[in-house]
């Protein structure tokens, strides 16, 4: 028989599987479905069903997180397509994009070193507007044009973003 | 003894016939119980009508223990036998409790957590916090008339996975059956967010005893989320106590206070500290053991200058927590007020600063994460209908693993919603590597020097490959109550092999029984028999529930599944009519391990028949 265990994460939610996301909608499932198999509806039954509803709990919030998330979505839906998005084996970049990168690192380091907060806080903003950019180009990729060899490469250079912002975020810290 | 009774899932049970349950706030400087009676939370008060059970726990020679008021009123007397904020040791060691400074206490290293060399004998925090917990039991059994079937513990949010677990044990050993872990903040949302019906975005702010903590919650249409959680789990009421005791010892030269000068000290500072919440000035005469009289005074500004930097000292993790959630301050609709110490006037004029709004102060500060609790035992208990709220509650701490070089692998970042699994991929470090060492650890810091080491296992049996061939699957699961166990595999080969840990300050199951055992000064025969009754009962939930679910889904196994089923339950009523607790003990357990696909598919069932009903709803 099939699991309703086993669905992806969209037929899990009841949503269409695409990159374009009703948050709001997403947010409704996630409540609906979690009041039904979170452990406290379960806190007085018997330890096997206490057991699986932990199971279900957890996977609905894996589901969850994965799709809210525009990165993790992406990653995951080109995943489904029999996409591997490559962040940790492949790290060739367009040249442009390469140097581009150099230059925020350089100046995440030059801000740094000399305490430059309102610095590091432009920078952020840029790589903000950046990253927003990316977002949309990624889901005309998948979304209209199906290209996923290039919804792949957003997803890493998002990744390479998002690196670049924790180290903005621990520096203001 | 009346059996449980059990309704038909999803079905609210007769309210008249709620199951006992309570919630307990075991704090550290005291501790509270609260139920739920007629739809109204209220804290239960002992015999003399407190509300309030100090958490202090006095051990004598001959095993007899104080705990409360009198172990209160004897503190200074006899410091060394008499633990104060006992919550300051749970999960901690050696290491851990030297930080704490000066203490009256002989303490022991024991496995897992220190202990304390008392009158009685050895100690650990465990044994005393479920000394606290049995009398809040008691105090509880006898006002509403019958034995507890469950209770909501709180803990601070900030409290690591070993304090987590070694709260629970305590309960345990307190003959408490744990509904749920619940963190205070959330206890305190719940308490405000039913009071006043509110939806919104709020931060509670807990000053206690012994421990601060922040917390970013959500209100949304009955679920409560946990956005983010922060701390200082050695910051509180305490701290603002040896400020004033550390000024006058130094302003009027009182001579290097021994132990109970000490105590006497910190009891005058608590009482001025608490008068000039309202008043301006205050004062207090301290008869030191060398027969000096001090009359010590305090006004509110030198209380302010004083302690000041305290102060700033929590809106550090404050605006900590703010940046996880990715608010400001003025995105916060309401500040709840948690904690005796928030009583200070300075206190409360830096969280109006620091957030733009006054806060809310109308609950009790020390009541409101009773009340909190006792509603949500209420609701865990089943005793409400099916359209209750949902609490999605968060990690406090990021959890990982030892890697190369000492380095933290992030496996489960904090303030992940639970229950969460994660599971990362490690592999062997030299070629032939049969057995790889797993240390988890808990913390934000990159070096696990830094981190708190919850557990070490090792995986062995790992076929000979090159290095860098393996491939080591190492999963984490937390549970709701924010507890952890960890599993490890290998999996390239086909070779499996897998272990659970609990973390190193857990106890086992024989651990707990054998302290019941040494705890109890009931006769072995009484010990039995209460035993008995539970295993009883719980045999008797078991096979009521199941039965339920074979009338409800039974066409969901095959006939040779079911007969798979009825054997172990025929054992199990078999058993229950005997007198060994044990033999029915693991009956229980063999069938509630029987039942587990059942009990999968039943969930399978009811979750996709909703999802085929939504899609008929989207058809139309």
């Amino acid at each position: 028989m099939s699991s309703a265990f086993t669905r992806n994460h969209f037929e899990l939610l009841g949503l269409a599987p695409g990159y374009a996301m009703d948050l709001a909608q997403l947010e409704s499932r996630y409540r609906e479905l979690q009041g039904q198999v979170h452990p406290d509806r379960f806190a007085s039954a018997p330890e096997a069903e206490r057991r699986v509803a932990m199971q279900w709990a957890t996977r609905v919030n894996e589901a969850y997180r994965t799709l809210r998330d525009p990165v993790d979505r992406a990653r995951y839906l080109l995943g489904l397509k029999g996409f591997d998005t490559g962040e940790e084996s492949n790290t060739a970049m367009p040249p442009d994009f390469l140097m581009q990168q150099m230059e925020w690192r350089e100046s995440v380091a030059d801000s740094r070193a000399s305490h430059d907060a309102a610095g590091l806080k432009a920078l952020s903003d840029e790589l903000g507007s950046e990253r927003a950019d990316m977002l949309r180009q990624l889901e005309r990729a998948i979304d209209r044009d199906s290209n996923y060899d290039a919804g792949c490469s957003l997803v890493r250079k998002l990744r390479f973003l998002e690196k670049l912002e924790e180290e903005i975020d621990e520096a203001l810290a | 003894m009346a059996l449980l009774q059990i309704s038909e899932p999803g079905e609210s049970p007769d309210p008249h016939q709620g199951k006992l349950a309570v919630g307990i706030d075991l704090g550290t400087t005291h501790s509270l119980v609260a139920t739920v009676r007629s739809s109204s939370a209220e804290v239960i008060t002992d015999e003399h009508g407190r509300a309030l059970l100090p958490s202090i726990v006095r051990y004598f020679e001959d095993g007899r223990v104080d705990v409360g008021y009198e172990a209160r009123a004897a503190q200074a007397d006899d410091p060394s036998n008499t633990i104060v904020s006992v919550k300051r040791f749970m999960g901690r060691g050696v290491s851990d409790v030297a930080k704490y400074g000066a203490l009256p206490y002989r303490f022991v290293e024991a496995p897992g957590m220190v202990a304390i060399e008392t009158a009685a004998g050895a100690r650990s925090p465990v044994q005393a916090s479920a000394e606290i917990l049995k009398v809040l039991r008691d105090r509880a059994e006898a006002a509403l008339g019958g034995e507890l079937f469950g209770t909501v513990v709180t803990v601070p949010a900030y409290f690591d996975d070993s304090q987590r677990q070694a709260t629970k044990d305590a309960a345990r050993l307190a003959g408490l059956n744990v509904l749920r872990l619940l963190n205070e903040p959330t206890a305190a949302a719940i308490a405000y967010g039913l009071d006043h019906g509110s939806e919104g975005t709020f931060a509670i702010f807990d000053l206690g005893g012994g421990t601060f903590d922040i917390s970013i919650l959500r209100l949304t249409r009955g679920v409560f989320e946990v956005l983010a959680t922060n701390g200082d789990s050695a910051l509180g009421g305490d701290d603002f106590d040896q400020a004033i005791a550390t000024h006058w010892r130094v302003g009027n030269k009182i001579a290097d206070a021994r132990g109970g000068d000490t105590r006497r000290l910190l009891a005058a500072a608590r009482d001025v500290k608490e008068a000039l919440s309202t008043a301006q000035h205050a004062e207090a005469t301290v008869t030191l053991s060398y027969g000096q009289k001090a009359r010590l005074q305090l006004t509110r500004a030198e209380f302010e200058q004083l302690t000041a930097a305290l102060v700033q000292r929590a809106l550090v993790p404050t605006r900590k927590a703010l940046r996880d959630a990715k608010l400001t301050p003025a995105q916060i609709d309401g500040v709840v007020m948690v904690g005796g110490a928030t009583r200070m006037p300075q206190v409360q004029r830096a969280a109006q600063q620091f957030f733009g709004k006054p806060p809310l102060i109308d609950l009790d500060p020390d009541q409101v994460v009773a009340i909190g609790a006792a509603i949500q035992a209420n609701v865990l208990a089943g005793n409400r209908g099916g359209d209750d709220w949902l609490l999605l509650d968060v990690i406090p701490l990021s959890l990982g693993l030892e890697t190369m070089g000492g380095l933290v692998e992030r496996v489960v970042p904090r303030n992940s919603t639970i229950p969460v699994a994660r599971a990362q991929e490690f592999t062997t470090f030299k070629d032939g590597q049969i057995a790889m060492a797993i240390h988890v650890v808990q913390g934000e810091r990159e070096l696990v020097s830094d981190c708190r080491s919850l557990a070490r296992f090792e995986l062995r049996g790992i076929p000979p490959m090159v290095a860098g061939a393996a491939r080591i699957q190492v999963t984490f699961q937390v549970d709701a109550d924010g507890l952890l166990s960890v599993s490890a595999r290998e999996a390239t080969t086909g070779v499996e092999s897998s272990i659970v840990v609990k973390p190193s300050y857990g106890l086992s199951d024989d651990e707990v029984a054998r302290m019941l055992q040494e705890g109890f000064s009931h006769a072995a025969g009484d010990r039995d028999a209460r035993a008995l009754a539970e295993q009883r009962v719980e045999a008797e939930a078991l096979l009521v529930s199941l039965e339920a679910a074979f009338a409800r889904d039974g066409n969901l196994l095959s006939a040779h599944e079911r007969e798979g089923l009825a054997a172990p339950m025929g054992a199990l009523r078999e058993l229950r009519e005997g007198a060994d607790h044990r033999a029915i003990k693991a009956a229980v357990e063999s069938l509630n391990r029987a039942s587990e696909t059942f009990a999968a598919r039943r969930m399978d069932r009811a979750i996709s028949g909703a999802l085929a009903g939504r899609r008929m709803e989207d058809l139309r």
